[in-house]
């Protein structure tokens, strides 16, 4: 695997100002200077698709669990972070004070490729217009035509490519996007740290990926998460487990676990009907328990799990499609498909930060 | 089992006893294993630093080292192109660069974009989190070497000024920097140079980041890929001093081993009646071998840790960049030294054990050999030992031989290094022989003189004492041979390298105008300058002879530069012939290729037709891999019309050289490839040369005293077994005084005969480092220089040591108590 020397270390330029060591890359460092996330601002499209230079940290990720002409499972992943280096005005060209960060990855049962693109904003060479939706980095790209649903956020043409392997992607749907906690205001303490987040996870997925020099026609179902805040994360906060589920039924079901100093953590959730009706999930009625762990180099991650949701009757196992999901890059973390077994069948994906 | 060992355990403690009774012998094997381990390591270690030093200034972002896209015309263009390419998946990143003046000196301003640049273009890429941060936001930062910082008189956290008044961010410190660089982000730059979105070029990273568009596709003709060059002759060079370092770092490790060899055959000696009585007790010849190897594999590794932990102080000591070394050695943050490192121990240990066992292979043999009750005898070792030496005359023959079947039949490098090593094995096994021989016409000669019967004793006990002493004689023998042989080398080298770098890179600025048409108007507007400037112009072309393609040069006519050129044979007249344009120089690599001499005539075809060239000399074109023939320069014209006539090359007096560069890169936008500041780079090679060669001095001074202590050991150990040859010389008269006189004589002449033999054989070897070993490796040949006062120093210290080494048993004898000598009446065997 090849890594470049000079993210070696590099934590994220966040975690390496002052605010080092501050939660998960920096993101429970001070917010002063960065505009607050707020409960009860609305959010609106298409604007909010497009970038929050005024916030600190925000991503646009997309996670796809695909099945391909071959029989094989496959999964997806395609992210972009903007950070800023310096709360204040963003300034012109080389000046800004913006730094992207794309991440992405194929997964098949035996594989995990992925790769890093590290870009300065202000220049051209990564961001994100808000209509027509356009993010990239390089020649990555995440792109809607000329007159695409706001509403929708598609269709989207997904491209990344590395030397190992290659995406394209076209994601589509007709259902409108879906809010995350209180009409998008999504908590993650009980210490008002909290982040603007709304979801699409209706996506159907169709398209080409090629592994390894090997092309495979897939087809699946993809989600898009939005997410951006000033600090999202209390400074004992040191990492997370969140999941996104594609349930068998339709329904669609996002969980996360904050995990505090003190051993304790934040649970949240939320249960999407099939129509697209989101209802929030309460910590109690959330348990998330590992069930088996994953040693990767000196990280040990757990990447088999039990969740349960009481009031809905849950009650799974989920089980990586390939437990060497790791994300070597600068700021290295465990990501990847995952299959649903149990009270509800289903596929989804599992992120787990901080090990 | 447990019985077994148990008796393993008691023959092992029985061994080591006998150190605590020999205390100096253990100090001298241990002594001699830590030296030959130091001098190895220490060597690598420094060959190391010299070779980081090179990479460091040739890998400064990209250098030629690196791929690049630059405009068709040289100059700077939109960073548009930067971000098209990028987005069409190439992994390139911007270079703003310029000459700029800081406090009168020209130095270089770099530009770079932190993020995409590519790992291989130096170590600033490696900025961790922290750093990049301070570089990326206000107030900015001027990353600068820290000798940049001295020579332009500043501080750390100055804002250097620049002649346009704009300032540059805070100077910080960055140690891995090349000197004469300051480095800023691209933006910061752009503002100080004034040139918004520009840049002068783009590096391609050796590694791709995936499919990518073709170049025309994204930016047309408007960007032109200029590939990698190969290695430069300054580093062929550097290559080729490195492998005569490493030669020398073999040859300091044998003269350690043949420390090692004479401590360990004093040893087994001396512990005969214990080996002895321990075969008579019932250990098997295979347990008392077995435990001796234990015993000799323990001392190795603690002999080998602890030398090359001091071949690192050594090495770190040496430099004077201490802190770069120790970087090296103890930190982890360097990637490639880190996956090096433990295989650099393990390889330095193994080499010290096979060392210290190849050593000691004479000594098992020996045991094996040896009969119990021979054992017991003294005499029967003695005889072994005449029947050995006999043997090694012979042998000494053999290796000869092969040794001159090195030279006649190999032609790869590792038969170069094998003729180093059977020369010095065999100088080494013909000593004892030669200096017998010797001693034995001194002794007739000796004899004429009846009234002499001392002298006579004197010559006809030296050669008694000549099996004792041979193994420390031949230390002395190799170390004062090896380094004549590395002194010869160095000097040869420093004298070559400095005359060829003053001879081929006489003019000071090297330029390369964009077309004929600029470098015409370059020449006219240097003939307006107020400076005294000579302007050489040099046209080349390519052309094919013998089936190889070669170069080549035209000769500027200019009586300097004439007189300079680095001539290594000459046919009368060569120069007169040259200027008629039928003559050619050809350089010594195409010469050895194919056999071209002075007086030979080649065709050389051009672009009208053949060129027929009479051969007038051949010249030194140290470090190029390809063949060169050099001719008239007007006559090149003629016959490639075609040529470009765009490169100049001008002399100037040496301070004027930072202004008039800044100024032609100015008023005609060169890039940094276009125009070469040569007197920067003849400053810092030589700098890093004179280190290494300081280096040398004190490893030389290292290998010598190994040698002395050798030889003061084997006095030592010899000076009580020489009693009963004394006692009866002092029984019949001869005072102490006289006899200790007579002893040191006999030592210092024999050191004397030994290190006289020892400067032939030293020619020898640096002959053999410079045209055997070096030709072999690279094609070409370094003029072996003798240096005579070199010489005549080194067999002074060599003498000293030995003196040194002589007195402290004698001392001993002069001191000693009538009684102990005529206790060797007593117990007369």
């Amino acid at each position: 695997m090849h890594r470049r020397a000079f993210v070696q270390g590099l934590a994220w330029l966040a975690a390496a100002g002052p605010a080092r060591a501050q939660g998960f890359a920096g993101l429970g460092g001070e917010a002063e200077g960065y505009a607050p996330v707020v409960r009860g601002r609305a959010l609106t499209f298409p604007a909010d698709h497009g970038a929050h230079p005024q916030f600190r940290i925000e991503w646009w990720y997309v996670t796809a669990n695909l099945r391909g002409e071959d029989g094989e499972a496959y999964g997806v992943q395609w992210t972009l972070f903007r950070q800023a280096m310096a709360p204040g005005s963003e300034g012109q060209g080389w000046g800004s004070r913006q730094l992207w960060m794309g991440h992405a990855a194929v997964t098949s049962a035996r594989q995990h490729l992925f790769a890093e693109r590290l870009a300065r904003g202000g220049v051209g060479q990564a961001g994100v217009e808000a209509a027509p939706f356009h993010a990239f980095i390089d020649a990555w790209e995440l792109r809607a035509p000329e007159g695409a649903s706001a509403q929708t956020l598609a269709p989207l043409a997904l491209k990344a490519s590395s030397t190992d392997f290659r995406i394209d992607l076209r994601l589509d749907t007709t259902r409108p996007v879906v809010l995350q906690g209180e009409g998008g205001y999504s908590e993650k303490s009980t210490r008002g740290q909290a982040s603007y987040y709304y979801s699409q996870p209706f996506f159907t997925a169709q398209g080409e990926i090629a592994l390894a020099g090997r092309s495979v026609g897939v087809t699946g179902q993809a989600w898009l998460d939005r997410e951006w805040s000033s600090q999202p994360l209390a400074p004992d906060q040191k990492g997370w487990d969140w999941m996104s589920l594609h349930l068998a039924s339709g329904d669609k079901v996002m969980l996360f676990r904050l995990r505090q100093d003190d051993g304790a953590d934040y649970r949240s959730g939320n249960w999407i009907d099939a129509d697209g009706t989101a209802h929030a999930l309460a910590a109690s009625d959330i348990a998330m328990t590992p069930t088996a762990w994953t040693t990767i180099g000196t990280h040990v991650v757990p990447t088999s799990w039990r969740v349960a949701i009481a009031s809905r009757g849950l009650t799974i196992s989920i089980a990586p499609l390939n437990p060497q999901s790791w994300m070597g890059t600068s700021i290295p973390y465990w990501e990847g498909p995952v299959r649903i077994e149990g009270s509800h069948g289903g596929v989804g994906y599992l992120e787990a930060t901080g090990y | 089992m447990s019985g077994g060992l148990a008796r393993c355990g008691w023959v092992l403690k029985t061994l080591l006893s006998h150190w605590r009774g020999h205390p100096m012998q253990l100090a001298t094997l241990l002594v001699g294993l830590i030296l030959a381990t130091a001098l190895w390591s220490g060597v690598q270690a420094l060959n190391q630093q010299a070779r980081q030093s090179y990479a460091r200034a040739a890998a400064m972002f990209g250098g030629a080292r690196t791929a690049t896209l630059v405009a068709k015309d040289g100059a700077a263009f939109s960073q548009d192109l930067f971000i098209a390419l990028r987005r069409a998946g190439w992994a390139v990143s911007p270079l703003l660069e310029e000459r700029v003046q800081i406090n009168g000196r020209s130095v270089r301003l770099v530009g770079i974009e932190p993020l995409t640049l590519p790992k291989e273009t130096g170590a600033v890429a490696r900025m961790d989190g922290g750093e990049l941060r301070t570089f990326l936001m206000p107030p900015y930062q001027t990353r600068v070497a820290r000798e940049t910082l001295v020579s332009l008189g500043l501080h750390e956290g100055e804002r250097p000024q620049l002649r346009n008044g704009q300032s540059l961010p805070p100077l910080a410190i960055s140690p891995a920097l090349a000197p004469g660089v300051l480095v800023v982000d691209i933006g910061i730059a752009q503002r100080a140079l004034q040139k918004p979105n520009q840049i002068s070029r783009l590096l391609v990273a050796r590694q791709p980041l995936g499919p990518a568009s073709p170049l025309s596709e994204v930016v047309g003709d408007r960007l032109q890929l200029v590939a990698p060059q190969s290695e430069s002759g300054l580093e062929q060079l550097t290559d080729s001093f490195h492998l005569n370092l490493t030669a020398f770092g073999f040859l300091s490790f044998a003269v350690g081993l043949f420390i090692v060899n004479s401590a360990i055959g004093l040893t087994f000696e001396q512990r005969r009646p214990m080996f002895r009585t321990m075969r008579a007790c019932g250990v098997s010849a295979r347990t008392l071998n077995a435990m001796l190897l234990v015993e000799l594999v323990a001392l190795a590794l603690v002999a080998g840790f602890v030398g090359m932990l001091a071949g690192y102080g050594m090495a770190a000591l040496l430099l004077p960049d201490v802190a770069a070394t120790l970087r090296g050695l103890y930190s982890a943050e360097i990637p490639g030294e880190l996956t090096l490192r433990p295989a650099w121990w393990i390889a330095g240990l193994a080499m010290t054990m096979a060392g210290a066992v190849a050593a000691a292979a004479t000594g098992f043999i020996k045991l094996q050999r040896l009969s119990i009750l021979a054992a017991a005898q003294p005499d029967a070792w003695k005889e072994l030992q005449q029947r050995w030496l006999k043997r090694q005359g012979l042998l000494a023959v053999l290796v000869t031989g092969i040794a001159i079947a090195c030279l006649l039949f190999g032609h790869s490098l590792g038969a170069g290094f094998a003729l180093l090593g059977t020369l010095l094995l065999a100088a080494a096994l013909a000593l004892p022989v030669a200096l017998g021989l010797l001693l034995q016409i001194s002794e007739r000669w000796a004899s004429r003189y009846r009234r002499q019967p001392l002298l006579q004793w004197a010559f006809a006990d030296s050669r008694q004492q000549l099996s004792g002493l041979s193994l420390a004689l031949m230390a002395l023998l190799l170390a004062v041979a090896v380094n004549v042989g590395v002194s010869t080398m160095v000097g040869s080298f420093r004298a070559t390298f400095v005359t060829w770098l003053d001879d081929r890179l006489m003019a000071d600025v090297y330029l390369d105008a964009a077309s004929n048409e600029q470098a015409a108007e370059i020449a006219q507007w240097l003939k307006r300058r107020p400076e005294q400037i000579a302007i050489l112009p040099g046209v080349r072309a390519e052309t094919r002879v013998a089936g190889q393609t070669i170069e080549l040069m035209g000769l500027a006519d200019n009586a300097e530069y004439r007189r300079r050129w680095p001539l290594l044979a000459a046919a009368p007249d060569a120069w007169r012939s040259i200027a008629q344009g039928d003559a050619a120089f050809v350089s010594e690599q195409l010469s050895r290729r194919a056999g071209l001499k002075p007086g030979d005539t080649i065709s050389v075809a051009t672009d009208a037709g053949h060129w027929p060239l009479t051969i007038a000399g051949i010249y030194a074109d140290y470090g190029n891999p390809r063949g060169q023939l050099a001719v008239d320069g007007d006559a090149l014209v003629r016959h490639f019309p075609k040529t470009p006539r765009t490169r100049l090359a001008l002399r100037i007096a040496p301070p004027q050289v930072s202004r008039l560069v800044a100024d032609l890169q100015n008023t005609f936008h060169l890039g940094e490839r276009q125009i070469a500041d040569q007197s920067e780079v003849k400053a810092e090679s030589k700098r890093i040369f004179d280190k290494t060669f300081a280096v040398t001095a004190a490893l030389n001074a290292f290998t010598l005293g190994v040698a002395a202590i050798a030889l003061l050991t084997s006095l030592l150990t010899l000076a009580g077994a020489r009693l009963p040859q004394l006692a009866p010389l002092w029984a019949m008269g001869v005072t102490l005084p006289r006899l200790s006189a007579i002893e040191l004589a006999k030592t210092m002449m024999l050191a004397l005969l030994t290190a006289l033999l020892a400067v032939p054989l030293g020619l020898a070897v640096g002959w053999c480092l410079v045209a055997v070993v070096n030709v072999r490796a690279f094609g070409w040949r370094i003029p072996l220089h003798v240096f005579p006062s070199q010489l005549v120093e080194l067999l002074a210290i060599a003498m000293v040591a030995a003196l040194i080494a002589a007195a402290v048993p004698l001392a001993k004898l002069f001191r000693m108590p009538p009684a102990r000598l005529i206790r060797v009446f007593a117990n007369e065997r």
